[in-house]
């Protein structure tokens, strides 16, 4: 692999024990993420887009197994780290925005404290250093009278407010790798895009590694280098998100993409869930594609399908019993209809 | 936050009016004071000479507002059992209900949040399960119960520790644990079911994303969110406890405004019983008030309503 990549996974899988069974929200994913390219990841509520993320982190529920044939950060093969070496990893090598800005804050702090108090576990102990850096964040993700915001607690700012000051949190140390789990869904529409332009300049600016989780597939083709689209805990389709969008193979993402709204003019029909059916129930033993009841080229095959991907060209690969010409003709026809 | 505070302090005040009008009414409604003062030799003419010479004929309204107005001043009359001035018997016995009071409602918060807290963080474990178990334990027992007890164990069997009389801390100790012991369940539940519910919110996991100790998720950012209702509902307590000392400072004869307010009770010694509500009655009102000001200061968003 490329000396490039900051994290290297490979086929990790989170399984839950719960009453019915055992759930198996992710089941063998893999992915690099190289230093200032964005990963996105896409697909419909529950696939298992944040549990994936929180395996990163080493953030998952308690009862979550979690494990993998690789999952290498930074060179360092992270699976065994226990709590306290991820601890140092995370919020300064790894650092993660989550979807619910308006409770992700303490009610219990300022807004200074909470930026500075990352900073001086990680970097320095000294106040007026990681004042310093939490005002020139603020000031770096566009809020106005940064130094007196210091003082401010969260109810005092609005949703669109307190993500940007949960995207200064994630930078105070500089991380290597950020993972954004659906950091606009929360959000106004009309702020959403500036908060995703934000991060997307601040990626660059930084040259960070970021794992993107969104449901808005016209941020997808805007921001990403590498696409990653997850149905029932599986990768169906991944690749360079110019092939992924020109070429869609998977059913899945052809029918993803059918109704990608025409840049600037964000229809809401651009919501994933767009493809009919209901995503199958993950627990106990699963065999074969998961995709197969709800998938218009279903046959026998599926239900004994290995999972293998057929790779393509340039890292671009999907998990169907169908060739990729006989794929690639399907999804032109569904794009079509 | 001053405004806050202005509006609450007025609140405060109309409680203790009503507060102390009510009890005023009921008690001369409910027992004929002249009846108390004359003895039981009184003839009928001596009893409607005292009702004059008090002012018992005049209608309770009139004798509550003159009441009120003296004790204003920081006059509370006088006892009709021992003949000396209500203020002097209250203010020598209150420092013996403070000490009790504070020792207790301390012992519960010492006992019941790290307890609960630790029962957070592993619930159904076995500690877990033992604060539960005290819990139940707490709130099946009658307090009286549970004091006579530990007299008997502590007190008779292993005499450990005095039973009757408050000369030194070692006589507090027992009626200290009884009295906290009172308000251990309902504190504990607290802050476990606030633990508990904190621990799993999406805050805790940004402090958890942020790669910070356990000890700072644990004690700032955790615990200051989760005790916020306990204190309120331990300023209640501790109103309960000062109330509740009247049971525990009988049984253990420590001669505090609780055992002074019972023997009053027997004796229908209505001045000092008066003085004695409005005097719990206060802490009461200050305690809440007091209560809610720290509350306010722990959560900034309070002050905003
Ligand atoms: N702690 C848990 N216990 C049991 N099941 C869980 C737990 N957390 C998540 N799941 C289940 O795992 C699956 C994947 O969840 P995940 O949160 O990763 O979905 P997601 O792709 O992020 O969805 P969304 O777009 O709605 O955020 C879901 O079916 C969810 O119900
Ligand atoms: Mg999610």
């Amino acid at each position: 692999m490329s000396g490039d990549n900051i994290l290297e996974v490979q086929n990790l899988k989170v399984d839950i024990p719960v009453t019915a069974g055992m759930l198996h929200p992710v089941r063998g994913v893999s992915f690099t993420v190289a230093r200032g390219e964005t990963l996105c990841i896409v697909g419909e509520s529950g696939c298992g887009k944040s549990l994936t993320s929180l395996a990163l982190m080493g953030l998952l529920p308690k009862t979550a197994i979690r494990t993998a044939d690789r999952m290498d950060f930074l060179g360092q093969d992270i699976r065994d780290f226990k709590e306290r070496r991820m601890a140092a990893l995370r919020g300064v090598k790894m650092a993660m925005i989550f979807q619910e800005p308006m409770t992700s804050l303490n009610p219990a702090y300022t807004i200074g404290n909470q930026l500075m108090e990352v900073y001086r576990r990680h970097i320095s102990k000294n106040g007026s250093e990681a004042r310093a850096r939490a005002i020139f964040l603020l000031e770096k993700v566009g809020i106005s009278a940064a130094a007196s915001r210091l003082s401010q607690y969260p109810h005092q700012l609005s949703g669109g407010l307190r993500q940007r000051v949960m995207i200064a949190m994630s930078l105070m140390c500089g991380p290597d790798l950020i993972i954004a789990d659906e950091p606009t869904t929360a959000l106004d529409v009309t702020i959403q895009a500036q908060i995703l332009h934000l991060l997307a300049e601040l990626q660059d600016e930084f040259e960070m590694g970021m794992i993107l989780i969104t449901h808005d597939l016209g941020v997808v083709a805007r921001v990403a280098d590498q696409v990653q689209v997850m149905y029932a805990g599986t990768t169906v389709e991944e690749g360079p998100c110019q092939a992924v969008f020109d070429n869609p193979l998977h059913p899945y993402t052809a029918g993803l993409l059918r109704c990608i709204p025409v840049p600037g003019k964000a229809k809401r029909g651009s919501k994933l869930g767009s493809v009919p059916g209901i995503v199958p129930n993950l627990v106990g033993d699963l065999q074969g594609c998961m995709f197969r009841n709800r998938c218009a080229h279903a046959s026998s095959i599926c239900e004994t399908l290995s999972g293998e991907p057929t790779r393509i060209d340039d890292g671009h690969a999907f998990t169907c019993r169908l060739t990729p010409e006989e794929a690639a003709k399907t999804a032109a026809v569904q794009g079509v209809a | 936050m001053l405004v806050y505070a202005l509006k609450r302090t007025f609140v405060a005040f109309l409680i203790l009016i009503v507060v102390s009008g009510l009890t005023f009414s009921l008690s001369h409604l409910s027992t004929d004071p002249a009846l108390t003062i004359g003895g039981e030799n009184a003839s009928d003419e001596d009893i409607e000479a005292i009702r004059i010479l008090y002012g018992f004929d005049r209608p309770v309204y009139e004798q509550y507002f003159s009441w009120l107005g003296r004790a204003l001043q920081g006059d509370f009359g006088e006892s009709y059992h021992y003949k000396a001035p209500v203020v002097e018997m209250i203010s020598g016995r209150i420092g013996t209900t403070m000490t009790l009071g504070v020792a207790a409602i301390l012992f519960a918060l010492i006992v019941s949040i790290p307890l609960g807290t630790v029962a957070a963080m592993r619930p159904n474990s076995l500690i877990d399960r033992f604060a539960l178990l005290i819990a139940v334990l707490g709130q099946a027992l009658p307090t009286f119960w549970f004091a006579l007890m530990m007299i008997i164990v502590f007190g008779v069997w292993w005499r450990w520790l005095p039973i009757s009389g408050n000369t030194t801390w070692a006589h507090f100790v027992m009626p200290t644990i009884a009295l906290g012991y009172y308000a251990t369940p309902a504190l504990m539940r607290l802050t476990r079911a606030g633990m508990i519910e904190v621990l799993a919110s999406d805050y805790i996991r940004t402090a958890r994303a942020k790669g910070l100790s356990p000890t700072s998720i644990l004690f700032k950012h955790a615990l200051r969110n989760a005790i916020i209702p306990v204190v309120a509902l331990a300023a209640v307590w501790f109103g309960f406890m000062l109330g509740g000392s009247i049971v525990i400072e009988t049984i253990f004869n420590l001669k505090g405004i609780g055992w002074l307010s019972y023997d009053a009770l027997l004796r229908s010694d209505l001045p000092v019983v008066q003085a004695i509500v409005l005097i719990f009655a206060s802490f009461y009102v200050v305690l809440t008030l007091s209560a809610d000001l720290l509350n306010a200061y722990l959560d900034p968003r309070i002050s905003v309503r």
